[in-house]
């Protein structure tokens, strides 16, 4: 049993009465697809802002890599090999597609230059592979701020994925994505994950999503996490059922 | 330093505090709901002490001078001063760049100020006005065996803290007022439920506009009229308002309190410092509490 | 034409008229300590980081030149613009650690606030400062020589041009390299930033530190040339002209500050000279229209007007 990539150890948070974390214990290995259902509201996107640093629990611990990182920030638990992605999706909307992967590229290298030019102190080739790897080749110099929303989300993907990350945290990667470009979108980015062997946590609302694309499916309910487990038992457990997935109980 | 200047300098910070607590006030009205630090504000409290002054030497020449017309028409310019050029600078300026970032928004206030500061002194001269009748009419107080005006001890900080009572009965009690609070705070519920945006802004501008010249009005009796009056009460009530917190209505009363006091009584106490005394404590302050004194948390984002 | 080739001509037309016109020296000089300061103020405002006390920096340096000269007599004035700039930028580099800390109105609030303090002090002070009156600087020795007013004044006028020169240089060289364009990124979403691994702390102290430098070098030169320092070269009204010295030339090209410039001067002169009394009136109006008409400055329009007609940017 390989040791976890990351661990969560009886994390807690409430913001005043409502509890939205609560005593989490969860583990995540090298090599998994985990995707995260639940409703809104049940806490799936502030345990990812706690695993990042965004939040500080009241409570529990975290470990990534073998090292300890409650109450480091968002900043320092990158460099540790984290990357993510936003349910909006956050770019650098004044720069072009290109230069946001530069700046990305860039931020892996450690220390900024203040004299050559961003494009000149990166790996191009990287870049132009990256843009393939997403599709977004064509549109290197539009402006990330005017994408439509699927090459945005791309964009938010491609950028974590630039620093070379052990672990990418997606939350919600095809929502806002019409239906027909959700699944295309989904094996693009699969496709580039597995390439790179980057393990992978999701948020996803589709169930269809998370039956093709995960090997793990973990189901948050009030701050908890109810049903853990391979796709198929988690999505026919009765609680995930009535009070996820909306289906009556019988 | 003896008992009596260090309650001569309490009743000169209160009487201050009241002025800057009416100026800050309106700036911070103004950003909570609109979002725009007004520069411009310094003018319309100079605006508002220049008509005052010239209203009630108007007054005193065509024989209207008894102390309530004398106190009247202060009270009158600044409101007309305050709802005319609030409604002017609104529709002019403020909705033709309301959807810029807030710093060019600053910055088209900052035109504005300049602009008045020159209008000022073409209609009004540069030589300072003196209108400090309405003081000596209204005669002195005792306390603690030290002369006071009642002027500066009850009238401005009295006018001061109806301000505050009426403000508070507005936005807690009254429709509009309500509708205010549900703009600054919630402002895409308050629009989609139907909140007229531009009617509320333009009443809570003018609102503003009409505080901040109802200080320089007020003021007008206890300092001399000059070219830069606006411009040091805008940099000190930009003080108050950061101290406090942007948009933090009774953090204002207690900060500018707080600052008025402080700045008097640095005058006596350590006079090198006076002048920067408020930009001394709004520094301490924002090291330790960056968003100011009072300032509530902030939603999240991602 | 390359706007950097531009750059050039117009530095050699600037000497050109001062050698021609001499009496117009001091004026372009001050002139180029304008666009200079404005440079320096442009760094942090492209992270959209607007400071309303740049000028304390000026300030600063300046004094430190007043004081360098008055306990030092000999000293070359070369060498009191290096220790004067470096005083300056010092004093940057301390500030900027804990003012970039803030965002937005509070970055620009307290930089106001540093710098009223400094002015109070330095009015105050009489003993130090002079108070209100200032420090007069007499004309050094200027690079080993011992020279009358006018050819003090070219050869500052020479080394003006020449840094003028090298700071548009390094503020393009800057602006295009990765920590510059991680500031404008800044401005777009520091939450990316952070979660790219990079600390918008650091680099903005970083752009801080160098307009500090610019600043301080322009406030060192400025005090030379005029021979005298007073409290309100840190007033925020001056540091208020050189925001709007700024947005008028445009931050997108380092062209755009000196530009700036050259009209706030120009407008400044035309007005003293047939509308005094209203020449604050004609800047307020000034900056209105080009807020409304042309936000990106001069430069900016200047750009858009080269992309629109199909020429391409020009860098």
């Amino acid at each position: 049993m390989s040791q976890a990539l990351l661990r969560a150890s009886d994390v807690c948070l409430a913001f005043g009465g409502v509890v939205a974390a609560d005593h989490i214990d969860f583990e995540l290995h090298e090599g998994e697809r985990l995707a995260v259902i639940g409703q809104n509201g049940a806490g799936k996107t502030t345990f990812i802002n706690i695993c990042t640093g965004y939040l500080q629990p009241t409570a529990g611990r975290i470990v990534f890599n073998g090292q300890d990182i409650t109450g480091k920030t968002p900043r320092s638990i990158v460099k540790l090999g984290m990357g993510r992605s936003f349910q909006l999706p956050q770019l650098f909307s004044e720069h072009s597609v290109q230069q946001c992967l530069e700046i990305a590229a860039a931020a892996r290298g450690g220390r900024l230059s203040w004299l050559t030019s961003l494009s000149d102190s990166v790996d191009q080739k990287e870049i132009v592979e990256t843009l393939e790897l997403i599709g977004l080749r064509q549109a290197g110099h539009e402006l990330a701020g005017e994408l439509p929303e699927g090459h945005k989300k791309l964009l938010d993907v491609a950028m974590a994925l630039m620093l070379h990350p052990k672990l990418i945290i997606m939350d919600e990667p095809t929502s806002g994505v019409s239906s027909q470009d959700k699944h295309g979108l989904m094996a693009l980015v699969m496709q580039a994950l597995d390439e790179r062997k980057v393990t992978s946590w999701f948020v996803e609302h589709d169930v269809d999503i998370v039956s093709r694309y995960a090997t793990r499916v973990a189901a948050w309910i009030d701050g908890k996490i109810a049903a853990d487990g391979d796709p198929q038992s988690v999505l026919s457990h009765p609680k995930v059922r009535e009070e996820i997935l909306g289906v009556a109980a019988c | 330093m003896n008992f009596d200047t260090l309650l001569l300098g309490v009743a000169d910070g209160i009487s201050y505090a009241g002025l800057l607590f009416l100026v800050s006030l309106g700036l911070t009205l103004i950003f909570g709901v609109l979002g725009v630090l007004n520069i411009a504000h310094g003018s319309l409290y100079a605006l508002g002490g220049y008509v005052a002054a010239s209203l009630s030497a108007f007054a005193m020449r065509h024989a209207f001078d008894a102390t309530p017309w004398l106190f009247f028409s202060l009270v009158v310019a600044a409101m007309l001063v305050g709802l005319l050029m609030g409604l002017l600078l609104d529709v002019l300026l403020l909705r033709y760049f309301q959807k810029r970032d807030p710093v060019i928004q600053l910055l088209v206030t900052f035109a504005v100020f300049v602009i008045f500061e020159d209008v000022q002194k073409l209609i009004w001269g540069t030589s300072p006005y003196a209108a400090g009748e309405i003081v000596s009419r209204l005669g002195t107080v005792e306390l603690f065996a030290v002369t006071y005006t009642v002027y500066q001890i009850m009238v401005i900080p009295g006018i001061a803290l109806a301000s505050y009572i009426g403000l508070n009965f507005f936005l807690k009690k009254t429709l509009w007022g309500k509708q205010t609070v549900a703009l600054t705070h919630h402002r895409e519920v308050a629009m989609a439920m139907g909140v007229n945006v531009k009617k509320i802004g333009a009443l809570v501008f003018v609102l503003g506009a009409m505080l901040g010249a109802l200080g320089g009005a007020l003021a007008v009796p206890v300092s001399s009229l000059t070219p830069g009056m606006g411009a040091e009460m805008i940099v000190v009530s930009f003080t108050v308002v950061a101290t406090a917190g942007l948009g933090q209505i009774t953090g204002a009363l207690i900060t500018s309190l707080m600052i008025g006091l402080a700045r008097s009584m640095a005058v006596y106490l350590l006079p090198e410092v006076d002048v920067a005394m408020p930009y001394i404590i709004m520094l301490l302050v924002l090291l330790l509490r960056p968003n100011g004194l009072f300032t509530v948390a902030q939603s999240r984002r991602i | 034409m390359k706007l950097g080739v531009f750059s050039v001509l117009s530095v050699l037309g600037l000497l050109a008229i001062g050698v021609a016109f001499p009496w117009t020296k001091t004026m372009l000089i001050i002139g180029l300590c304008y666009g200079l300061s404005a440079l320096g103020v442009a760094i942090p405002a492209r992270s959209g980081q607007v400071s309303f006390g740049h000028a304390m920096f000026a300030c600063v340096a300046a004094y430190a030149v007043a004081f360098l000269a008055r306990a030092f007599p000999l000293m070359d004035g070369v060498v009191l613009i290096v220790l004067a700039t470096l005083v300056g930028t010092l004093f940057a580099t301390v500030l900027g650690s804990f003012v970039v800390r803030y965002r937005g109105i509070f970055f620009g609030m307290l930089n106001l606030a540093v710098s009223m303090v400094i002015v109070a002090l330095l009015g105050k002070l009489y003993e130090l400062s002079g108070g209100t009156d200032g420090i007069r600087v007499p004309r050094p020795v200027f690079w080993g020589l011992v020279t009358e007013r006018s050819e003090f004044e070219t050869m500052l006028l020479f080394m003006s041009c020449g840094i003028a020169l090298m700071a548009g240089w390094f503020y393009q060289r800057f602006t295009q390299s990765a920590t510059g364009q991680a500031l404008g990124g800044l401005k777009s979403n520091e939450t990316r930033l952070e979660y790219l691994g990079i600390s918008a702390h650091h680099i903005l102290w970083v752009g801080y530190a160098w307009s500090g430098f610019f600043v301080s070098l322009a406030g060192a030169i400025f005090a030379l040339a005029q021979g005298l320092v007073t409290p309100d070269m840190g007033a925020w009204t001056r540091s208020g002209e050189l925001v709007f010295i700024m947005i008028l030339g445009g931050s997108s090209h380092a062209l755009g500050p000196f530009v700036g410039a050259a009209v706030f001067q120009a407008v400044k002169l035309f007005a003293s000279a047939y509308m005094a009394g209203v020449w604050q009136m004609l800047l307020g109006f000034t900056l209105l229209a080009v807020i409304a008409l042309a936000p990106e400055g001069i430069m900016g329009a200047w750009q858009t007007y080269r992309n629109r007609s199909g020429k391409g940017a020009q860098p």
